[in-house]
Order: structure tokens, then C-alpha cells, then sequence
């Protein structure tokens, strides 16, 4: 991993057109400002990988759980 | 075409009916190509049947059938991305989460499944504000939200 050292209101260019600012130091936080084209997308990372692992959850269901719902319906 | 799949066998697909995912999904950047089918005897589900991988599908939903005031924003760069025009061209899907049982399901209101039906492209649309859950209940007819 690439590691830099930036102060308050300094940048990091990634490639042409992605810019990442320090906006703000608050005790813990850092407030961080993201400029890059609108075909980027932006998550906080503990956010992505919560869709990511309940995709997976989501996929992985086995093929005799389907009848549940068609069970589930009839019981009603 | 024909198509073999997860849940259903082989079965005959219109090609003109595959929704494209650009990115693909996460946890799955490779499947960019979708196509919904009904399930049999049963209105409320479908699936999202992967066309590259046989074994990959998704149990989809109607989210509004359970939590009726859900309510996105869509952003500006996801109209552009999926060239949204009209509001009454988006259909919106969410992912269940089977589980056994039934009522143990969840259904991920976070990151909905966002297609423009003119064009046919779709996104896994991940809600930056924190309102809704991944694993919204589908047992209980709540807000879902956290």
C-alpha cells in the first residue's frame, strides 16, 4: 500500500481525475472530500462489504428452499 | 436462446429481455448480464437469473409488497448511468435472503436493484444514508428501517 503523509486542505491526485482533500481533523475523525467522475462509485468500505456478503448469502441459497415460500404461501 | 438455470432447468429466454449490469453486482463484478424470470405459482418473487453462470440467481422482490413506504432517492449519477429519463420507466427489485423458516428471510433494502426497463440496465444500488437495513425482516411487516 501506497502511504502518504497529508496535513488539513492538502490533496492526493489518483490518476487524471479522482481527488481526495483533507477537509477536516476532529479528535478521531477525519473529514474527507472526493471529487472523481460520476461513473465512480463511493462507499464507506464496512457498507460495500455488507452488500457484498449478503449477496453471497443471498446466492447461496439451495434450490430446496424455494419451496419454502410456495409452502409458506399455501399455509396462509 | 436457451438457457439453463438455477432454479428452473433449461428454459428458452428472450434475449432482448437481459438486463445489463455494467459493473456487475458486488460480490460479483464479472455478471453483467441478468434476466428476470417469474417463478412458478408464485407472484410475488422472481428470479435473477445470472446468463453466464447457470448456478448463480437471485430471489428478487418487490419491496413496496412489504414495506409500502420505502422510499429512494436516485442520484443524479445513477440516472445518467442507467440513462433514466422518466420515473415511470424505473422498476425497482430488492434481494431476499431465504431462510428457513420462511419468516426468517430478510430482504436487503439497503442496496436495491434499480433497472431502467427502456434501456435495460440495472444497478445494485447502494443507499449512501443510512435509513434501511441489509437485512430488512420479511416476517415482519415493519418501517424496516434501523
Amino acid at each position: 500500500m501506497l502511504v502518504l503523509t497529508r496535513k488539513n486542505n492538502e490533496s492526493i491526485k489518483i490518476g487524471d481525475d479522482i481527488e481526495i482533500t483533507v477537509l477536516a481533523i476532529e479528535g478521531e475523525q477525519i473529514k474527507i472530500g472526493i471529487s472523481a467522475p460520476k461513473s465512480v462509485d463511493i462507499y464507506r468500505k464496512e457498507l460495500y462489504v455488507d452488500i457484498q456478503e449478503q449477496n453471497s448469502a443471498a446466492a447461496n441459497v439451495s434450490i430446496d428452499l424455494l419451496s419454502l415460500m410456495n409452502q409458506d404461501k399455501k399455509d396462509k | 436462446m436457451n438457457l439453463v438455470t438455477k432454479y428452473l432447468g433449461e428454459v428458452q429466454v428472450d434475449e432482448s429481455k437481459i438486463i445489463r449490469f455494467t459493473k456487475g453486482i458486488p460480490g460479483f463484478p464479472e455478471e453483467t448480464d441478468f434476466i428476470i424470470m417469474d417463478l412458478p405459482d408464485n407472484n410475488a418473487f422472481h428470479i435473477l437469473q445470472s446468463i453466464k453462470t447457470s448456478s448463480l440467481a437471485f430471489i428478487i422482490t418487490n419491496p413496496y409488497l412489504f414495506y409500502d413506504n420505502y422510499t429512494l432517492e436516485l442520484d443524479d449519477e445513477l440516472l445518467q448511468q442507467l440513462e433514466i429519463e422518466k420515473q415511470e420507466d424505473v422498476v425497482i427489485y430488492t434481494i431476499v435472503t431465504l431462510k428457513s423458516p420462511f419468516s426468517d428471510s430478510t430482504i436487503n433494502l439497503r442496496a436495491p436493484i434499480v433497472i431502467n426497463s427502456k434501456t435495460l440496465k440495472g444497478k445494485q444500488y447502494i443507499l449512501n444514508d443510512n435509513n434501511y437495513s441489509s437485512k430488512a425482516s420479511i416476517g415482519a411487516h415493519g418501517t424496516g428501517a434501523k
